[in-house]
């Protein structure tokens, strides 16, 4: 058995929090794990990307294309590059959010259009509105739990074990918010 | 105990069990969190950010010295400003375990070179280790110390990005109780003066005989026999690419010290395989060794000098085998390049040279982003402290009118690491520049650490601050000038008068990162008035993240903003207001 999720976004989404409690949740189920960080000036807004892979031994701690079970995407666009890396029956869960990316905001490119129904014919799309889910959870920036929830309902590790790694990653006073934002992307239907 | 690591938090526990007391580094992408996981482990262990790579090697260098096990970490571009000490120290070599982390950004994630830090070993004469993931980070560097002193060598411990930014499992162990070793003096080690050094030279070459005896054992250097007839030869993060793309299909001779190379071992593994490929990263280091022991080995001619390596990339160079299966993107995706963030106060100051229609001298830090679009207004990076340097040697090239049209950026970290003598350069030699020291009271590209400006230490602890006006003044620039860049209309004066003179001027642009928790409380958000607006896009010109500009007019995406509100004193129609909470 070994998986590869990949995680992306745009820098400052919180994409690395869900690697770390996605690494966490791995390790207590006693796999080797490995998570690939992007750090320093591709984070400023910039695209960002991380591995995660789990198995009884991973060695590269990269993803390449074709390779991934799972890509867990921030922001439409995002979703829409990273396809290729999805291997083939994979499953696309992602945020519909679109944040624009500097050439567009200048008009020197055009925000693709109808990226979610294009990857719905391309993929096993799973798209919903993260940001809304957050917001209702308390705070918008909770993105990155509501997304750690749809994940962890349609994996095969139990609930609990998704929980107790939330409860070791998130700081003590946002906990509350991201319980919330967990539940919200658990039950989503 | 088995937990996820980092690279380099598993090099900092590695020094940290290895009984390490003194840490100094200058942060730089990929290597910063080493030293920034070294304060959370003791608070015995003294750690430091230096004003630059010299000096912080230099005090791991003394303390190694005076008896304490040292430790130094830094960027590859950092090992350039480290060098010059570095070279002697291998002369000198140690009292107490002296190592240098050395961190390489193949694929240039975050730098302005790709540049290969074994050379550097091998012109230094200090072995280099190269872990492969973060156990080994952990162990190796555990070895290091030890090996430091068995060898009266310092050694290095080189790193690549996803060695560094990669967690994976460790088994932490607890820390060795370490004395301080005496202190003697000892003038024919220590005094490098040619007398001594020819001396010390001859000690150098004999340690490396005893280096490469160490290179042939199997201590570092493993073979691992899958009784293929193919041979791959590879270190660190190539190492795991190779296991990931030919798993037990070849044999294996892991390199876990990069320099100095043995031969003989060398020799045995390429005599038992019909084929041999050299997997490595960046330069043909290992190869060209081993084409100069006359062995015939397959590396660069398949695999690339450029960026980073996959397991893909390597299975088609040795089995010629496809990857996988993938949709293809049918369109052309807009990139997105990282971006001034939103509340950024480069931002400002970038949008007003470019108004001006400045050349702009840049150096290295967030806002060589100012060379992006819309902004566009960066002329030059080349490295630390270039900006001020570069601009006087431009101004005299070009002469005084030149000079009124240029200014160079630096940022406070920066202009402490190596700006400084660039404007010292400048008074002294009659040079006319304006130099625009951009203080936002932090560190910030490396992710926040602390400087002698910020007037906090790495623990984060209220520490004596730098006047850097009264130094400026002190190295004879007449009235510079602290102006807050979000006042864009007195910033844009100043730059006129300060550009104008035919002296060497200096402009403080002060405004706190717009990330620094502890010093910007900036609140609520933005929005245009549709009533007001009458979609001029001058507010476009600022490249904000939040401002976006569609079919349905402009409009802030409150996602994005943070309300800092300098957009609303560019709009001339008063048509973007912010709301608060």
């Amino acid at each position: 058995m070994s998986k590869n999720i990949m995680i992306v976004g745009v820098g400052g989404q919180g994409t690395l929090l869900a690697s770390r409690i996605l690494g966490n949740t791995l390790i207590a189920q006693g796999y080797d794990v490995k998570v690939s960080e992007v750090h320093g000036m591709s984070q400023r807004g910039g695209s960002v990307v991380t591995y995660v892979k789990y198995a009884d031994k991973v060695s590269s701690p990269i993803i390449d294309k074709g390779e991934a079970d799972v890509i867990l995407a921030f922001e439409l666009l995002e979703a829409y590059r990273a396809l290729p890396y999805l291997k083939k029956g994979g499953k696309l869960i992602v945020n519909k959010q679109s944040i624009s990316p500097m050439p567009v905001i200048i008009g020197a490119a055009q925000y693709p259009e109808s990226i979610e129904e294009k990857l719905g014919k391309l993929c096993d799309l799973t798209a919903l509105d993260a940001l809304e889910l957050a917001t209702e959870a308390g705070s918008f920036k909770a993105v990155n739990v509501v997304l750690i929830g749809v994940l962890a309902s349609s994996s095969e590790i139990s609930k609990e074990a998704w929980l107790e790694a939330l409860r070791a990653t998130v700081p003590a006073k946002l906990l509350d918010v991201n319980l919330k934002a967990f539940e919200l992307g658990y039950n989503l239907k | 105990m088995k937990k996820l690591l980092l690279g380099n938090a598993a090099i900092a526990q590695g020094a940290y069990e290895a009984g390490v007391r003194v840490v100094s580094s200058y942060p730089g992408t990929p290597s910063t969190e080493i030293t920034e996981s070294i304060v959370k482990y003791d608070a015995d262990i003294f750690a430091e950010w230096a004003p630059n790579e010299k000096v912080a090697a230099e005090t791991a260098i003394g303390a190694s010295i005076a008896g304490a096990r040292a430790m130094s970490c830094m960027k590859h571009v950092g090992l350039n400003v480290m060098a010059d000490p570095v070279f002697t120290a291998s002369y000198t070599g140690v009292n107490a375990g002296l190592v240098l982390c050395v961190a390489d950004d193949p694929g240039m994630h975050s730098s302005q070179n790709e540049q290969d830090s074994r050379h550097y070993a091998r012109a230094s004469k200090i072995p280099m280790l190269e872990p492969s993931d973060s156990s080994e980070c952990l162990s190796f560097t555990k070895l290091a110390f030890e090996l430091s002193e068995e060898y009266d060598t310092p050694f290095f411990v080189r790193l690549s990005t996803r060695v560094s930014h990669s967690q994976s499992l460790c088994d932490l162990g607890e820390r060795k109780d370490t004395e301080l070793k005496p202190y003697e003096k000892n003038i024919a080690k220590y005094v490098m003066m040619p007398g001594n050094a020819i001396k010390r030279h001859v000690v150098v070459e004999e340690r490396t005989k005893k280096l490469i005896e160490l290179a042939e054992s199997d201590r570092l250097n493993t073979v691992i026999d899958n009784g293929s007839d193919i041979g791959v030869i590879t270190s660190g993060i190539s190492y795991q690419y190779a296991c990931e793309a030919l798993g037990d299909r070849v044999n294996y001779y892991k390199l876990g010290m990069v320099w100095p190379l043995g031969e003989k071992a060398i020799k045995d593994f390429c005599s038992k395989c019909k084929k041999v490929f050299v997997i490595e990263e960046l330069d043909s280091f290992i190869e060209e060794h081993c084409r100069a022991l006359g062995i015939e080995v397959i590396g660069k001619e398949r695999f690339t000098l450029l960026g980073e390596y996959t397991a893909q990339m390597i299975k088609k160079a040795v089995f010629n085998e496809d990857a996988p299966e993938f949709s293809p993107l049918t369109e052309a995706l807009p990139a997105r390049p990282p971006v001034l963030c939103a509340g950024c106060p480069h931002r400002a100051t970038f949008y007003v040279l470019k108004k001006l229609g400045l050349t702009v001298s840049g150096d290295i830090g967030c806002y060589t982003l100012g060379a992006v679009a819309p902004l566009q207004s960066v002329d030059t990076t080349i490295c630390m402290g270039a900006s001020v340097s570069a601009a006087h040697g431009m101004a005299k090239a070009r002469g005084k009118d030149f000079a009124k049209k240029l200014v160079s950026v630096i940022g406070d970290s920066t202009f402490i690491h190596s700006g400084i003598t660039g404007l010292i350069d400048m008074v002294a030699n009659k040079g006319s520049g304006t130099v625009i020291i951009l203080d936002n009271s932090i560190t910030g590209m490396t992710g926040h650490q602390e400087n002698p400006l910020t007037g906090f230490d790495i623990r984060g602890e209220k520490a004596p601050q730098v006047d850097l006006l009264a130094l400026v003044k002190a190295i004879g620039v007449k009235d510079p000038v602290v102006c807050d860049p979000f006042n864009i209309k007195e910033f844009e004066r100043v730059v006129k008068e300060e550009t104008a003179k035919d002296e060497p001027s200096v402009i403080i642009a002060q405004r706190p990162c717009a990330l620094l928790k502890r010093a910007v409380k900036y609140s609520g958000s933005c929005y245009v008035n549709k009533d007001k607006c009458k979609n001029c896009k001058l507010c476009m010109k600022l490249g904000c993240p939040a401002i976006v500009s569609d079919e349905k007019g402009v409009h802030i995406d409150a996602t994005q903003c943070n309300g800092c509100g300098l957009c609303t004193s560019v709009c001339p129609f008063g048509a973007i207001e912010k709301r608060e909470g």
